[in-house]
């Protein structure tokens, strides 16, 4: 293993994120504080409690996986899309590193970036609502592993992604709906029987119930299948990935 | 000299049908400057992407310093800089990291006294705090070119590393090249200014087609297959020559009547120059002046290509 290139690749990616700090910082914190002021205080004065939760502390597992997935998929896409757009990536071709440690690099940075602002809401968050954390060790776990799942996910979009309109395309069309609908602001028992079926067909509810479960000891869906949800999550984007470098699909010609 | 680059028979063909490289076989020594001439198209860039990892080959079979670019990437690409023809570079970062990022991507411990060195080199250390969009064109592709020298590479592929580049700047670049070549650093590059092949290039290829037409020192191509013009003016204007003159030779006439272009090989056995002018004297022409001019790489090239097309 080349691990300089690897440290190389991960200190200039983490290098762009810090130049940007401000607008990596600020924009979730403020984001955060809107949902708290919208969902928390507009619907929370009128829903009270989930399951014994206080609304506003429900909401806050659902916004931080809002937020590390939308990010991280941002990220780790951009990440490896910009070397492609502008020429850079010759670089990257002709250096040598072997594929498992352009993505570790690339992946590892995009994780850690999401992960830093995930971590900020969840401070921000104190702020708003009183917190407490049930299994602090699994909390930790989920959100490190969807961190690096989404980016995964994200890389793989920026190596597909031909213009910068594709590269949004997923994000928007799929990944947001679904999160949105993966019971991130609400609890899937709340909705109608027919509508809680079609629920469980999203993936993301999965992921979103076992992070709560890790606050709050309470979980839509057993937290095993969380657990068998993210992982196979992950290898599907591995083996997706494995693919993309075994055949040099979009990279080499 | 061993050779550090050795090609067989490389072959690429893209999806699609295209072939651009036809079987490319060729070595190329330790410490040399080989240029590889060829128009647009001729398969130049191919033929260096494929060296260097950017495509991957169809068949055929590449070393560097005896390791196999596929099955030894790491040790054959470690050994290689690439200046890429198009300035690929990231806009807001800056030279420094820039160069500083090369070097780690190429495994090795960061060394900031050589890398002011290579910046100082290449009159970029007072830009190193610049991002790389502030810079002019010309200074953004000696950025290239440091970026290219972070490793320490023993081979450097330069892709036209002067086009679109005014002439002041080509010949800073020529001087680069030349300190390299000193520094014992191999060099290949593409060019299609004959110029700059007869310039600085100890050997010339000659690539068209994705065939490689020839590869030969500059020197003896330039005398080999340099030709020899012989400018003869006369004394007073004549309509014609006399045929006398015309039997087998290579003679021309001015429009004006007023000189007679004599081609010869420089490499015949008789170059014929004597002869010729014991028969002008005989056919009572009287000379002025005599003039001779060698053919440039340029002519060779030429005809080169179009031998090739035709």
């Amino acid at each position: 293993m080349n691990w300089a290139a690897v440290k190389a690749i991960y200190v200039y990616e983490m290098a762009r994120f810090f130049r940007t700090l401000a607008q990596s910082f600020i924009s979730p914190v403020i984001s955060t504080s809107l949902y708290f002021v919208v969902f928390g205080a507009a619907i929370g004065s009128r829903i009270q409690e989930v399951e014994g939760v206080s609304y506003g502390a429900f909401i806050v597992p659902g916004l931080i996986m809002l937020t590390v997935i939308t990010q991280g998929i941002s990220n780790a896409s951009f990440g490896i899309y910009f070397p492609k757009f502008i020429g850079t990536i010759y670089e990257l071709l002709s250096a040598p590193v072997s594929f498992l440690e352009i993505v570790i690099g690339y992946v590892g940075a995009a994780a850690t970036k999401s992960l830093f602002i995930g971590i900020v809401i969840l401070i921000t968050a104190g702020f708003f609502v009183d917190l407490s954390i049930a299994h602090p060790i699994a909390m930790l776990s989920f959100l490190v592993l969807t961190c690096i799942s989404f980016a995964l996910m994200g890389f793989i979009i920026g190596i597909w992604a031909k213009s910068f309109e594709q590269l949004q395309l997923v994000p928007l069309l799929i990944v947001t709906p679904l999160v949105f609908l993966g019971g991130s602001f609400y609890s899937i028992s709340m909705l109608p029987p027919f509508w809680q079926t079609v629920t469980l067909f999203n993936p993301v509810v999965y992921l979103i119930s076992g992070f709560r479960w890790a606050f709050f000891g309470l979980a839509d869906v057993p937290i095993f299948y969380s657990l068998f949800a993210i992982a196979g999550f992950m290898g599907l984007c591995l083996f997706a990935i494995a693919w993309i470098f075994r055949t040099g699909w979009r990279i080499r010609s | 000299m061993s050779s550090i680059l050795d090609i067989r028979d490389l072959k690429k063909v893209y999806e699609g049908g295209f072939e651009a490289l036809k079987g490319v076989t060729l070595s190329i020594e330790e410490g040399e400057i080989l240029a590889l001439l060829g128009p647009n198209g001729a398969g130049k860039t191919t033929l260096i992407s494929t060296i260097c990892g950017i495509t991957t080959a169809s068949s055929g079979s590449v070393l560097v310093g005896g390791h196999d670019i596929e099955t030894e990437f790491r040790a054959a690409r470690s050994l290689i800089g690439l200046v890429p023809q198009e300035i690929n570079l990231e806009p807001f970062e800056t030279v420094l990291n820039t160069v500083r990022f090369s070097r780690g991507l190429f495994g090795k411990k960061r060394d900031d006294a050589l890398i002011e060195k290579i910046l100082r080199q290449l009159s970029l250390w007072d830009k190193r705090k610049s991002r790389t969009m502030e810079l002019s064109g010309g200074m953004k592709r000696r950025v290239l070119i440091a970026k290219a020298l972070a490793h320490e590479p023993r081979v450097l592929f330069l892709d036209e590393p002067t086009a679109g580049v005014d002439v002041e700047l080509r010949k800073d670049m020529w001087e680069t090249v030349a300190d390299l070549k000193a520094d014992g650093v191999t060099i290949i590059l593409t060019t299609h200014y004959i110029e700059e092949a007869e310039a600085i290039a100890d050997r010339v290829g000659v690539i068209n087609g994705g065939q490689l037409l020839l590869v030969e020192d500059k020197e003896s191509l330039m005398q080999r297959l340099g030709q020899k013009q012989l400018r003869i003016e006369l004394q007073e204007p004549v309509k014609s020559l006399p045929d006398a003159l015309m039997n087998g030779t290579d003679l021309s006439l001015s429009d004006d009547g007023l000189s007679v272009t004599y081609t010869y090989d420089t490499q015949a056995e008789r170059t014929g120059i004597a002869a010729l002018m014991a028969d002008m004297s005989s056919a009572g022409l009287i000379l002025r002046d005599l003039q001779t001019q060698q053919s440039s790489l340029e002519d060779i090239f030429v005809g080169l290509v179009q031998e090739g097309q035709s």
